[in-house]
């Protein structure tokens, strides 16, 4: 299912990738995992660990609401949804990955 | 943040929810992600085993999940208390010797710092306490300064805001009322002494410059205490009159009940001294008599150094405006104290000596307990190799040991402050009349937390040093140990820890020692009469109808006879000054016709019978005679050391004398009686003049009765007290006290260093002794093997113990001498509380050190005992 090109997720941009998901819709961890690694067609992979300890993390930091509820098909699953402030830091790190990845880019180029 | 505090502490009270929590979702992962397998055609067991190879164990997973969050600190810290717990329990004998011997040690501690805290640390308890200071004049030593002189200071200096002078005479009024007469502690203060202090009336109004002016109004301010005990708490008290002394004064404020009078603890009332200013020219005058305390507070941004300064620059210039008469003339300036140094100059050498003490005592009780730790870390090596070996880091050793020293340095706490409870009341008890501050002396919060710091502390180094050392062992030796298919080899640090140990102890014995010695010969000084069944107390003169010397007389006279009367009285007299009593102001000029050459000498205005009653042997001549008070001649009596000093080489008895006042007539000296001491038996200052009181200049307002009762002297004091009030309902007595009592008194400071030396010597020396004992018991154990096949090849029963107490003897010698050499150097410290022998004394060092042997003898005999019972049959199968 998954090729040799899957990666860890970049170090310290999870954190961004769990909020950016979960902001679409309260999901739980595995389609966290899922969509992270679906959107980024496999080139990201959600270690299991980091990630339920990561999803601790931000409850605890205020950014997310969790919730035991039914999923469609019929289990009982952690779903975690964006609250006003998780949302208002999800801008800020978004903007903060933009301008560093430009950067970076525009680096690069140089260099080519 | 508080988010994070709050979710912690609930995920750490619900921990079996939350782990239910991180349980399920785990599970759930784990499930979809083997539903979404299926999804894409694996079977449900390619599924489950494709699911487990990517996302790794289930349990690995809520392990990372779990360790999320300050809780997971405090769970691990948890655990390793348990654990230490678990190990303290299945070891209950090592638990209980090592937390009772720092539950007193941290007791110990505590206790002496509770005391210590408000003496020496705290500062007094006024605003801004720092700028207050307190000087005296200079005239060869400390001498009170007089009223005139502050009042020049008070015109002439600026570095002061505040500035006041404290009436060292007693003013000791007696407060008449519904119940008996009672005599109260009173100051004469200036205006301002309240303001220097910075601490004002909680009720009414406190002194003003009005109210100080010569012939001012009779005002008083009167303390808590009094109010709520005389006047029971009534606060219609302010502008009403009390009668003190047949005068009526009206009270105009009462102090706050936190009030602490340092220069005068037991003061209930205060006056302001309404001295004559106008007529400093008179040097004749009562304002220039040298008996008072000056004390101020500094102006803000003005140093003790500058106010010193200011003082010596005023001293050094005379100015028209304010003439000096030569005894006060400031030609060697003042000495200027902080007021809290005046307030613990007096206690401050008892105090820091037993400090010392007690920190060496807490040395002991900590070096034993690692001692302790070491050895039962011996017996655990085998334990921490394997752990060691298994992965366990140094860092997670460490910190396991620590945890569980902390946590027996925390039940030695908690029994600690026990111990520290019983011993501060028991110190309150002991302490010596003089301890300034008592009220404070308090399990207070500061002292809390400096039983915590040490605990804290203490957990710490006897967890952390024994790690080191035991650390430091390899563990594949620790596990061929605990085979025990090895000799032991001999560790260093134990024998050095039992060396320091013994070393201490010998410090404290030799101080101990030292004190005990200085008491049993100031106790061994003779007083100069016989105390036994001598019962003393004081009546003080109050009322108008008193105002005449001649009606003084005439009622000590009849009080005296009535005393007198009183069936279980052999004899009774009268003195304006008693021994050991704490009178002070006794002290007059005497000149002899002969040179004129003055003295300072106590003088005892006297009955007769006074002699006879007291004791006080006659060395020539005759004791005074109730003739005496009418004859022609005035006479007197003088002390034997004042006759030598004065006679060296003829008879006193017949030369003439004056006596205060150089304008009355000599008397003629009849007697010499032998030296008795005054303030205390370690006085060396005991030349006197007895007069029959009725000749003196004047009548004292206040006389000691001294009474030889038959029997048992405390119970003749109501038989004695109605027999006065007989004469007198309305006088005051006070202060009444058997003789021996006061005499026991008197050396309660050294006694008070004494037994607190002497309760921490012996639990050094019993500290030191467990600590030898533990050491070679350990020893001992350790190398049953190597005693066994010792035996088995024929060592004699003899050599084997001869071996154990030669390794013993060695570790106390060492640490008797190194012990030795400190004690030297420590003994310093006590030298103001030694009396009658040397910091040195060869006696004290060489029976402490018979001390310390006999016990180190003792200590050892019961591991060499052991080793020769060792049997090399089960020696050798122990493997």
């Amino acid at each position: 299912m998954l090729d040799n090109s899957t990666t860890d997720v970049i170090q310290g941009t999870l954190d961004m990738l769990i909020l950016k998901t979960v902001s679409l819709r309260p999901i739980h961890g595995f389609g966290i995992a899922r969509r992270v690694e679906q959107i980024s067609r496999g080139v990201f992979k959600v270690n299991a660990g980091s990630l339920l300890t990561a999803l601790q993390r931000l409850e605890r930091a205020g950014w997310l609401d969790s919730e035991w509820r039914e999923t469609e098909n019929s289990r009982r699953a952690k779903f975690y949804a964006l609250t006003r402030a998780g949302r208002k830091q999800l801008d800020v790190e978004t903007a903060d990955w933009n301008r560093r990845a430009s950067a970076i880019a525009r680096l690069l180029k140089a260099e080519a | 943040m508080w988010r994070h505090v709050t979710r912690g502490a609930r995920a750490l009270i619900h921990r079996r929810e939350t782990d239910r929590d991180i349980i399920d979702e785990a599970q759930h992962y784990f499930d979809e992600a083997v539903a979404a397998l299926m999804a894409c055609g694996y079977t449900r067991e390619d599924a489950d085993r494709t699911a487990r190879i990517e996302i790794g164990s289930l349990t690995r997973i809520r392990e990372q999940a779990r360790s999320y969050g300050w809780e997971h600190t405090v769970e691990t810290v948890l655990s390793d208390v348990r654990f230490a717990a678990r190990g303290l329990r299945k070891n209950p004998g090592f638990t209980v010797v090592a937390a009772l011997t720092l539950a007193l040690g941290i007791g110990a501690t505590t206790a002496i710092f509770s005391v210590l805290n408000p003496i020496l640390f705290q500062p007094l308890p006024y605003p801004r306490a720092e700028r207050l200071v307190i000087w005296d004049i200079f005239e060869g030593a400390r001498a009170d300064t007089t009223f005139h002189t502050y009042q020049e200071i008070a015109a002439r200096s600026r570095s002061f805001e505040w500035l006041a002078t404290v009436d060292g005479l007693p003013w000791q009024p007696t407060i008449a009322g519904a119940s008996r007469p009672a005599r109260l502690d009173g100051q004469s203060v200036t205006a301002d002494y309240f303001r220097v202090l910075a601490v004002g009336p909680s009720l009414g109004r406190n002194f003003t410059v009005e109210d100080d002016r010569f012939r001012g109004p009779k005002v008083v301010i009167i303390s808590d205490g009094l109010w709520r005990r005389r006047f029971a708490g009534d606060r219609g008290i302010i502008g009403r009159k009390i009668r003190l002394d047949d005068d009526l004064y009206t009270v105009i404020g009462v102090m706050p009940r936190r009030f602490d009078n340092v220069l005068g603890p037991a003061t209930e009332i205060w006056k302001p001294q309404q001295y004559e200013t106008g007529h400093i020219a008179d040097f004749d005058s009562e304002e220039w008599g040298h008996h008072m305390h000056m004390a101020g507070r500094l102006r803000a941004g003005v140093s003790v150094a500058q106010a010193k300064q200011e003082l010596a620059d005023i001293a050094r210039t005379r100015i028209a405006e304010f003439p000096r008469p030569r005894f006060a003339s400031l030609t060697s300036g003042f000495i200027v104290d902080s007021l809290k140094d005046q307030v613990t100059r007096g206690v401050k050498p008892a105090l820091v000596a037993v400090a010392g003490a007690v920190v060496l005592v807490l040395i002991i009780a900590c070096v034993n307990v690692m001692n302790l730790v070491l050895a039962r870390g011996a017996g655990r090596r085998g334990e921490f190799a394997m752990r060691a070996a298994l992965g366990a880091g140094r860092t997670r050793l460490t910190r396991q040991m620590v945890t569980e020293s902390l946590l027996l340095a925390i039940t030695g706490g908690v029994l600690g402050v026990f111990i520290a409870k019983v011993g501060i009341s028991t110190l309150i008890a002991l302490s010596p009349a003089g301890l300034p501050r008592l009220g404070d002396i308090e399990l207070s919060g500061t002292v809390f937390a400096f039983a915590s710091v040490v605990t804290g502390a203490i957990g710490v180094i006897t967890g952390l040093i024994p790690s080191i050392e035991l650390s430091r062992r390899d563990p594949l030796s620790g596990i061929q140990q605990s085979s025990k298919r090895i000799a032991g080899t001999h560790h260093a640090a134990p024998q050095m820890l039992v060396i320091s140990e013994v070393a201490l102890a010998l410090v404290l014995l030799v101080g101990a020692g030292l004190l005990l010695r200085s008491l049993e010969r100031l106790f061994a000084v003779a007083p100069g009469f016989d105390p036994s069944h001598l019962l003393t107390l004081q009546v003080q003169i109050s009322g108008h109808r008193y105002d005449s010397d001649a009606t003084r007389w005439r009622f000590y006279a009849r009080a005296l006879e009535a005393v007198r009367r009183v069936p279980s009285v052999a004899s009774a007299a009268e003195t304006s000054l008693l021994p050991f009593s704490g009178d002070q102001y006794g002290a007059y000029g005497v000149q002899f016709e002969e040179d004129r050459r003055g003295y300072d000498v106590s003088r005892y205005a006297v009955s007769s019978g006074y002699f006879e009653t007291m004791g006080i042997p006659v060395r020539r001549g005759r004791p005074l005679r109730d003739y005496d008070t009418v004859g022609a001649q005035q006479v007197a009596v003088i002390s034997e050391s004042l006759a030598r000093r004065q006679f060296p080489h003829g008879d006193a008895v017949g030369k003439r004398l004056h006596l205060g006042p150089i304008d009355r007539p000599w008397c003629v000296i009849v007697g010499v009686v032998s030296d008795v001491k005054q303030g205390s038996l370690a006085d060396n200052q005991t030349d006197a003049v007895y007069i029959p009181s009725a000749r003196s200049w004047f009548a004292d307002d206040a006389m000691s009765i001294v009474a030889r009762v038959r029997g048992d002297a405390t119970a003749a004091r109501g038989d004695i007290e109605k027999a006065i009030w007989s004469v007198d309902k309305d006088e005051a007595i006070v202060n009444a006290a058997t003789m021996d009592n006061l005499l026991r008194e008197s050396g309660a400071e050294r006694r008070f260093a004494m037994i607190v030396f002497e309760a921490f010597a012996a639990a050094a020396l019993l500290l030191a002794a467990i600590g030898v004992y533990g050491v070679l018991a350990g020893a001992v154990a350790e190398r049953t093997r190597e005693i066994g096949v010792r035996a088995a090849l024929g060592a004699s029963k003899r050599a084997i113990v001869g071996n154990v107490i030669e390794q013993g003897a060695k570790l106390v010698a060492l640490g008797g001498a190194i012990g030795i050499v400190v004690a030297v150097a420590a003994s310093k410290a006590l030298t103001t509380l030694l009396f009658g022998v040397s910091r040195l004394d060869p006696l004290t060092y060489a029976a402490v050190a018979a001390l310390l042997g006999a016990v180190a003898v003792v200590a050892c005999s019961v591991p060499a005992w052991r080793a020769a019972r060792v049997d090399p049959v089960i020696a050798l199968r122990t493997e």
